[in-house]
């Protein structure tokens, strides 16, 4: 039968099993706007198109369903470029559907016209332009697998005014697709997985560095099966985080800038790293000439480009993750040896880091409120719940990852990382929300990061989506400030958050609660009291001003010269240096 | 990473969609990862649904093997080859306008009868040569003119075709193969 584009449009989501959308609509776009009313298609109208991008993220991340997203085209499609570019730096499997002005017009400038193919060309993993609106069934069923398949990512789909309200046969949803150019392995090399278990078999001081790649292809299971099979200590990124039982013996804490002391040190001094689902980002590595000397490495990784791009690997393997542990863990069960007895000096030396550089912070009792404090007793509080937790982006984020509490369920933690994008908290936790109404769902934001788009709290009391928004409010861009401090004479400049609204009132002037904790003995009431409050929270706490983010291992650092609480800050440093 | 490294050109055959966009897509991935880029010549090939570029790209091996896997990478590339190791035949094709004085004028003709080139154009003062070879050849031809004064230059980049000494099966193995050891990662 002959139907209109969005007719098509809107049946091929049905078909694909979307039921949740998140968009804003717009003057190409009316058509399929209107028809959508006789769809049951959920749609989260957000107030920010960049908002509703970091929503799908944040839903997917939650889900691991391929989330959507639908805008108009122009400045509706632009807002969206920071959104793609977020989630392809951290692998989000998206599709985001803009609206263009008609095919006859495309060029010349027209009303809310932009170049969205080409703009977006290299911060998508594809995008398609409909010309044809034959072609729409076998485009939108490319955009979702190419999105969810192999290292997943955010596909955009542009579609002309006329495409949508033009008239087709729809012969129905394609039922299969095939992209000549387009195959990700995914099971690993047998030969290759034979040689990492020879490595892991003779390895003296190991150490598992697992990513983000680990929660996409959900193989936590299989990451935690193979640290019980070797014993090996483990340390998972920023991206990672979760994917091991945090109070698992053998977790080190976070790695990177701002990982812990003993995980940075372990990896310094590793004789073989296996690395899973993680691309040796510079956040991880420091200076490259430094790292992973006289250490063999393990490589596994879904993306071929992944794999030696800035460092030497011994053995590559490339494939989905879950069947490449899977593969790993069968040879590794057969190695016959006393794994703990083996690694004896090893744990020595990485306890012996723990004992002297522990992650801490001095919370007074009648002082204001540490940020770290606030956070950790955040979490100690809402354990139990095992809530999602979505951050922004900044010193808050790194003490979030730092304290971060999580039992072997990757998928609850929700952040910015390889573009580190503010303004993602809220949003994306937001999208956590939607796909689990019956979960509990924090925020864990800045007072910077907040506002870059607290509109979407009005998104929130809408649909009641009832999350919790702790502000680590210092009145500061907390990580810039740090870096001034540290690297550039202590001279702020463009850091002071001098004026602010009052969050309290902010909240209530948007239809949400607003609570405020000044002091350490109001913080657990406060916390207790946004959890039992329905609907959406905004907490703001008021913490110190000045404290720093430790340890840290500065930009262009070797790891062995991380900076630990109360340690100077070589003079090199200094001067804008880096 | 801190071996010794040695810049070589690559000629990468690549197959892709011949589709609309796609060249600008894999100039957009080549700009990005700020790759040399020496030639690029792209047209149809026997299928109307699928173009070969060919590409002339320098690096050291790190680079070229990163740049075979981003080539791959894209949705819209179907097969990447690089021919610079295996046995093949490459050519480039160039108008040359040198002036030609009468003085001049015979010297040019032995010059361009030498390498088998051909005169397409010809005007009181000057010859529009056009001439196909190795690249080497062409480089020769140029220095050669150059003493004359060359008015303008036109190349097409290069053009790069494995031979045919193997079977056809056997070619083709070792394309998949070449695909599947930059996917696999393993030399």
């Amino acid at each position: 039968m002959r139907l209109t584009g969005s007719e098509i449009f809107l049946k091929c989501l049905q078909a694909e099993g979307v039921h949740t959308a998140f968009g804003h609509p717009g003057g190409v776009i009316l058509h399929t706007y209107h028809l959508m009313l006789d769809y049951p298609l959920r749609h989260i109208l957000c107030r920010h198109e960049q908002a509703a991008v970091h929503a799908v993220e944040g839903y997917y991340k939650a889900s691991g369903q391929t989330g959507t997203a639908i805008v108009t085209s122009g400045p509706g499609a632009t807002n969206t470029i920071t959104g793609l570019t977020d989630a392809l730096m951290d692998s989000m499997g998206i599709v985001v559907f803009t609206g263009q002005v008609p095919t006859a017009v495309m060029g010349c400038d027209a009303f809310q016209e932009a170049d969205v193919v080409g703009t977006t060309r290299t911060c998508t993993k594809h995008n398609f332009l409909v010309d044809r609106t034959e072609e729409l069934p076998r485009m939108v069923k490319e955009a979702y697998h190419i999105a969810r398949t192999g290292r997943p990512g955010p596909v955009l789909v542009d579609l002309p005014k006329d495409i949508i309200m033009g008239r087709a046969d729809f012969k129905g949803y394609p039922r299969e697709v095939s992209i000549r150019g387009y195959n990700p392995s995914v099971n690993g090399h047998p030969g290759q997985i034979k040689k990492a278990a020879e490595l892991i078999a003779n390895a003296k001081r190991p150490v598992i560095y697992g990513g983000g790649g680990i929660v996409h292809a959900d193989a936590a299971a299989e990451l935690t099966q193979l640290v019980d099979l070797t014993q090996i200590p483990t340390t998972l990124t920023l991206m990672g985080l979760g994917s091991l039982d945090t109070s698992h013996p053998l977790w080190m804490g976070m790695l990177g800038m701002h990982g812990t002391y003993t995980a940075n040190m372990a990896m310094a001094h590793a004789d073989l790293m296996i690395a899973i689902g993680a691309r040796f980002d510079d956040r991880v590595t420091g200076k490259l000439s430094e790292f992973a000397k006289n250490c063999r490495i393990v490589h596994i990784d879904i993306d071929p480009t992944s794999i030696r791009k800035n460092v030497h690997v011994d053995v590559p393997i490339v494939g989905d993750v879950k069947r490449v542990l899977t593969q790993l863990n069968a040879e590794v069960a057969k190695i016959e040896r006393d794994w703990r007895a083996d690694f004896e000096e090893w744990y020595g030396q990485i306890a012996e880091w723990q004992r002297t550089h522990p992650l801490r912070y001095d919370q007074s009792e009648d002082g204001k409120i540490l940020p770290q404090y606030a956070i950790d007793q955040l979490y100690r509080i809402t354990e139990s719940a095992r809530p999602f937790v979505a951050t922004g982006v900044g010193q808050h984020q790194m003490w979030a990852a730092q304290y971060f509490k999580g039992r072997g369920e990757p998928r609850k933690w929700i952040t910015s990382g390889g573009l580190g994008t503010m303004g993602f908290g809220l949003p994306a936790g937001m999208g956590a929300q939607a796909a689990f109404p019956g979960e509990l769902v924090v925020v864990i934001d800045g007072d910077g990061s907040f506002l870059m788009n607290m509109q979407e709290l009005v998104t929130c009391v809408q649909y009641q989506f009832p999350v919790k928004v702790f502000i680590m409010n210092n009145r500061y861009l907390g990580m810039v400030r740090q870096w001034q401090e540290l690297f550039y004479g202590g001279k702020y400049s463009q850091v002071d958050l001098e004026v602010q609204p009052d969050f309290v009132r902010l909240a209530e002037a948007c239809g949400a609660t607003g609570l405020r904790a000044q002091r350490p003995s109001e913080l657990r009431g406060v916390i207790e009291k946004a959890i039992a409050t329905p609907g959406p929270v905004v907490v703001d706490v008021v913490t110190t001003r000045e404290e720093n983010v430790f340890p840290m291992i500065p930009a262009g650092g070797a790891l062995r010269e991380i900076i630990d609480v109360g340690d100077p800050v070589p003079e090199k440093l200094f001067q804008g240096w880096r | 990473m801190t071996e010794a490294r040695h810049y070589r050109k690559h000629i990468l055959s690549i197959l892709v969609e011949n589709r609309q966009g796609v060249l600008a897509k894999i100039a957009s991935m080549i700009a990005a990862k700020g790759y040399n880029i020496d030639s690029l010549s792209v047209a149809e090939t026997l299928d109307p649904t699928v173009s070969r570029m060919t590409i002339g790209v320098h690096g050291d091996e790190w680079v070229i093997e990163q740049a075979v896997k981003q080539f791959h990478r894209l949705i819209d590339v179907i097969k990447v080859t690089d021919l610079t190791d295996e046995e093949h035949i490459g050519r480039e094709m160039v108008f040359v306008r040198v002036n030609a004085e009468p003085a001049n004028r015979a010297e040019i003709l032995r010059i361009n009868e030498i390498f088998r080139g051909r005169i397409v154009d010809v005007t009181p003062a000057s010859y529009t040569l056009e001439l196909t070879g190795e690249v080497k050849k062409i480089g020769a031809v140029l220095e050669l003119l150059q003493p004359f004064g060359i008015q303008e230059i036109v190349r097409s980049g290069t053009l790069a075709i494995p031979r045919g000494s193997k079977s056809a099966a056997k070619a083709e193995g070792k394309v998949r193969s070449v695909a599947h050891k930059a996917a696999a990662g393993t030399d």
